[in-house]
């Protein structure tokens, strides 16, 4: 797959070229050279952790500006459960949702709601499903990990749209009917936790085409958001369309939970998720029928797009779910089968970290980068701008530096 | 076309850092492209043999050939050796501490799993200098 829509880039201003953002990133995806960092784009899985990594804020998340919405005649706000946890004193969700509206748009579509259909369809396709465990296909970073590095886990991956995905979906569908209006003239815009999920959105994982006009971040719209509900001076209508069931998505173990089975797990933050599918890989993983992994710590409440610390947004949003339904979608209400909500592709795997294309040629290459790593001192610096000696040596090997390029500590001595 | 020798110490004192070298090698495979269904059968393969030895051996050395038709698995320790083979291959039978079983670990199907999931395997053992476990599988499948 060619990546022609970057959701993380680099500010050369304020980029220092220090390495913390290349130590940190979990498919080494970059590399410092010329004293800026550079991203592997065909390695990226937009987890944010470089964002999270850089002090220097040379890190940037490539969203789509507020003013995008006016380009629509009527424009629809999804807001992700994620969101609901950002606010100080907020009792009801309901004055979020108002606040919205009095932002701008002609109707808000509840991501959650999406989530609770999403929750619904995995409970329908893990009775039936042959290739235990199911693992989630929410978080796109954990799904592009996969298709670069587990490729045996792919088929384990659940074929069904996103939550934010199928309320796209169904808001245009409802916009359309309720306005007459041609579906262009929809303006649909996901108010995103993370780059991630500006990344899917924009280029589709299991979509064959982009479900949404924009992808707007929370932490652009949340002092806009916040000034409007601090306006609001009446008790705001109720449009909450999901119960704590979805609702429940926005932190780890949310989804899970939604499967109502008792044999599940749910990891969170890249490095966990990445040693659970180490051990699916080795079948050392048994005994469970459902698998839930976020890139973030905490979930979707840990995206680097949020306002709030992780775990205290958590806290609010299980305050805010108290007293809620369970559900308030099921699919039925909306008169949709079930392939309404699968994957319109299969998503490819991508050989990111293959030596060469030709098996004989990636022996040969191999050698080479085994009998350079031998003379390297293993300190794993960063000095010569790769993370680690042994991606140094692959760097020279696969020509991403130039031939003869020598390990800066090896030169001091 | 020659192959390539990758070798491995696998750390016997600590029970954490098990897993480390098939993971290393697990990395490897997919570097040099080859096919998924091959890579799990020698993660798992190997991921069993290298918990053996830290369980039983304390730790060894792990040899892997990548060869242009095959993967050559060589997993040899200086443990207490196997007495009875035979026995030691059927399903469910476990010499494991009880400390290492409260772990999830040692329920008999480490040395099955690894002849499951390989083509050829061979156990040398003699009682008391150690053990050695060679394992082939073909890449012709590819």
């Amino acid at each position: 797959m060619m990546k022609n829509f970057y959701s993380v880039t680099l500010d050369p201003e304020k980029c220092k070229g220090c390495i913390n953002c290349m130590k940190h990133c979990p498919t080494e995806a970059i590399r410092v050279r010329g004293g800026k960092a550079q991203i592997l784009y065909d390695r990226c899985i937009g987890c944010g952790e470089c964002i999270r990594a850089c002090s220097h804020h040379a890190k940037k998340v490539n969203y789509d500006p507020f003013s995008i919405i006016d380009g629509y005649e009527y424009k629809i706000a999804l807001p992700p459960p994620s969101l609901y946890g950002q606010f100080q004193n907020l009792t009801n969700i309901n004055y979020v949702l108002q606040g919205l509206l009095d932002l701008g748009f002609d109707d808000v579509f509840e991501v959650s709601c999406g989530a609770e259909l999403a929750s619904q369809v995995t409970r329908m396709y893990i009775d039936h499903a042959h290739n235990l465990p199911v693992i989630s296909s929410a978080c796109p970073a954990v799904v592009e990990l996969i298709l670069m590095r587990f490729h045996n886990l792919k088929d384990h991956l659940l074929p069904i749209l996103a939550p934010v995905e199928i309320a796209a979906k169904l808001a245009r569908e409802a916009a359309v009917k309720k306005t007459g209006l041609a579906p262009e003239k929809i303006g649909i815009f996901f108010i995103s936790p993370c780059p991630a999920k500006i990344f899917t959105l924009k280029t589709g994982l299991g979509s064959t085409s982009s479900k949404v006009d924009g992808v707007l971040a929370q932490s652009d719209v949340y002092f806009r958001l916040v000034e409007k509900m601090n306006a609001i001076k009446t008790e705001p209508d109720e449009r909450m369309t999901s119960g704590l069931l979805g609702v429940g998505w926005a932190s780890s173990g949310g989804e899970a939970a939604g499967v109502l089975k008792e044999k599940y797990l749910a990891a969170d933050g890249i490095e966990n998720c990445i040693s659970v599918l180490e051990a699916l890989e080795n079948n050392t993983l048994t005994d469970v029928d459902f698998v839930e992994l976020n890139a973030c710590p905490g979930g979707c409440v840990g995206g680097v797009l949020n306002v709030e610390n992780p775990f205290i947004a958590r806290a609010k949003i299980k305050k805010l779910r108290k007293y809620m339904p369970v559900t308030r979608s099921r699919i039925e209400d909306f008169g949709r089968d079930l392939s309404y909500f699968a994957w319109e592709k299969d998503p490819e795997t991508m050989p990111v970290f293959r030596l060469d294309a030709d098996f004989g040629k990636a022996l040969m290459k191999m050698q080479q980068v085994e009998d350079i790593y031998a003379q390297l001192p293993k300190l794993d610096c960063g000095l010569c701008g790769a993370p680690s000696c042994r991606s140094f040596a692959e760097d020279v090997v696969s020509g991403r530096l130039p031939e003869g390029a020598v390990c800066p500590r090896l030169k001091e001595e | 076309m020659s192959g390539i020798k990758l070798s491995y110490r696998v750390d016997g004192d600590n029970f954490s850092s098990a897993g480390e070298a098939s993971e290393q090698v697990k990395m490897r495979l997919k570097q040099l492209g080859v096919d998924s269904s091959i890579i799990r059968r020698v993660a798992i393969a190997m991921y069993e043999a290298e918990i053996n030895m830290v369980i039983h051996a304390k730790g060894g050395m792990a040899y892997v050939e990548v060869e242009p038709d095959r993967i050559v698995l060589s997993l040899q320790d200086e443990g207490p050796g196997i007495a009875d083979i035979e026995l030691a291959m059927k399903e469910g039978y476990s010499t494991a501490p009880d400390t290492i079983r409260a772990l999830g670990f040692g329920a008999g199907m480490g040395l099955p799993n690894m002849k499951k999931y390989t083509d050829e395997m061979k156990i040398t053992s003699e009682v008391g200098k150690g053990t050695t476990v060679d394992m082939i599988i073909y890449l012709s499948a590819k």
